[in-house]
């Protein structure tokens, strides 16, 4: 038995999911009725829908929910946060397992992770989101054929005006970095 | 009225159109908009897959840097909207979280009191602060015969209580029939644009792109309204893409609904951003309202 404040959980991988989730101590009430998965846009795409993957969360079987393409298939919608009859936060716990799989170097063969990094590096950096440096350093040395396929439309948008070739930096760019050092010291959520 | 507004990335280039239709119609109802002064990206959902106290402590430098005589943020992405509002929202519920993010905040010399700034959406302050008697008071270009398909998406409605309702909101029907346009019972006007999808799987975003632009022509739609730059970018940028992918042939305008609005008080197409859209929007709308 593990606890976590005050429930006891049979499986310790739930109770790993439940203290890293804010509000994640609803997951004990999932009633196994797959509203979540049927509400999915990307359910067809996943290997098991939030449905299933709780399940095995519950039967412990850590490796295989987060080795799962799943949570790497979620959209962000939250449709089924607000169908779930039981207000499990079915998308935030979504963000639990990406981190989790980040972290322990188990979501192999998903192109998320490089995305998510590439993305907020250039944010640490400059202070701002920078689509250019995404375009080079995530498609272009990740996904090269997608790169090709997309560049018409780049040159589509830059024509527009709506390309920056330069990152834009924001002014106190050492004061945020200071504030993302400490928050990585203190580490951990919920 | 005065507001803080948070812009956030997406409008300083990509959706300008959006950033300067919004000052525009903000500038005719009388909403005074104090940009938050060197904000910083929200960081959309790529924080939140890494580690969630970062992602949380990068938000809430926003919100510390609110001056202190205004107690509201505009921001008119719905990323930028839900992560704000999350993370005030999570400030409030969960103080062993506040602690920790007002420690990462002092790292920088700033603090945030939870639940000190409501965070809005333009369309919610203009539907619900300023209402229907003033805008209708500022139509001179009436949209009678403009066929709009109102388009929410996810993260204006979802998951936060309280707005609109979250599987058939109403508010942007509201406001499109105060300006005289035949509004669309737009089906999926709350579904899904894909998000960073485009980025990560083309076949995955494509079709939910595909169900959105399908579904205006089913309803006969001029146009498809968006209030969130993400939507606007998969639907507009990546039409071209779709009907490639599927061997389809749509040809949709996107715009947002601020450039509409404005239209309607009748300024001016060149100061609403139109033209940046690259499925042309101008040729349907001056057909069905007339030459302007």
């Amino acid at each position: 038995m593990v606890t976590h404040q005050g429930h006891k959980h049979s499986s310790k991988f739930l109770a790993e999911v439940i203290a890293n989730t804010p509000g994640g101590e609803r997951m004990v009430h999932c009633l196994q009725c797959g509203s979540c998965g049927g509400s999915c846009p990307s359910g067809a795409d996943m290997q098991y829908t939030p449905r299933a993957l709780f399940a095995m969360i519950n039967a412990d079987r850590r490796d295989e929910v987060l080795s799962a393409n799943t949570m790497w298939s979620c959209v962000s919608c939250y449709f089924c946060t607000t169908r779930c009859p039981q207000k499990v936060p079915i998308t935030e716990i979504m963000y639990t397992l990406k981190r989790l799989a980040i972290r322990d170097g188990m979501a192999k063969g998903e192109d998320a992770p490089a995305l998510a990094k590439t993305f907020t590096d250039l944010v640490e950096k400059y202070g701002r989101a920078y689509e250019v440096g995404i375009a080079l350093f995530y498609l272009g040395l990740k996904k090269p054929m997608s790169a090709l396929r997309a560049g018409p439309m780049g040159v589509s948008m830059f024509l527009r005006g709506r390309m920056a070739i330069l990152p834009q930096k924001i002014r106190q760019v050492e004061q945020l970095q200071a504030i993302i050092k400490k928050a990585r010291e203190i580490g951990g959520a919920a | 009225m005065k507001y803080a507004y948070y812009p956030g990335c997406s409008l300083e280039k990509n959706s300008a159109a959006y950033d300067v239709s919004v000052r525009a119609v903000a500038d005719v109802l009388g909403i005074q908009l104090v940009e938050i002064d060197d904000w910083n990206c929200c960081g959309a959902t790529e924080f939140f897959s890494q580690d969630e106290l970062v992602a949380c402590s990068v938000v809430a430098r926003n919100l510390a840097l609110v001056e202190p005589q205004l107690n509201q943020v505009v921001a008119p992405c719905a990323a930028c909207y839900l992560n704000l509002k999350k993370v005030d929202q999570l400030m409030v519920e969960h103080p062993r979280m506040n602690a920790h993010i007002n420690e990462a905040l002092a790292a920088g010399g700033l603090k945030y009191q939870a639940g000190r700034v409501r965070v809005r959406h333009l369309l919610d302050v203009i539907v619900a602060d300023i209402g229907e008697a003033a805008v209708r008071d500022k139509v001179v270009r009436p949209l009678s015969g403009l066929r709009v398909a109102p388009y929410y998406g996810c993260q204006w409605v979802r998951p936060m209580d309280g707005v609109d309702n979250p599987e058939y909101p109403m508010k942007m029907d509201e406001l499109f029939k105060w300006l005289g346009a035949e509004v669309v019972d737009y089906p999926v006007k709350a579904h899904c644009c894909g998000g960073h999808m485009t980025q990560i799987s083309e076949p995955q975003a494509f079709e939910l792109i595909r169900r959105l632009l399908q579904n205006a022509v089913d309803y006969e739609a001029d146009l498809i309204l968006c209030m969130c730059p993400m939507c606007q970018l998969n639907m507009d940028g990546y039409q071209n893409r779709v009907n490639h992918f599927f061997g389809l042939n749509f040809n949709v305008p996107i715009v947002f609904f601020t450039q509409m609005l404005g239209v309607a008080f009748g300024l001016d197409f060149s100061k609403l951003g139109f033209g940046k859209e690259l499925v042309a929007a101008k040729p349907v709308i001056q057909a069905k309202l007339g030459a302007a």
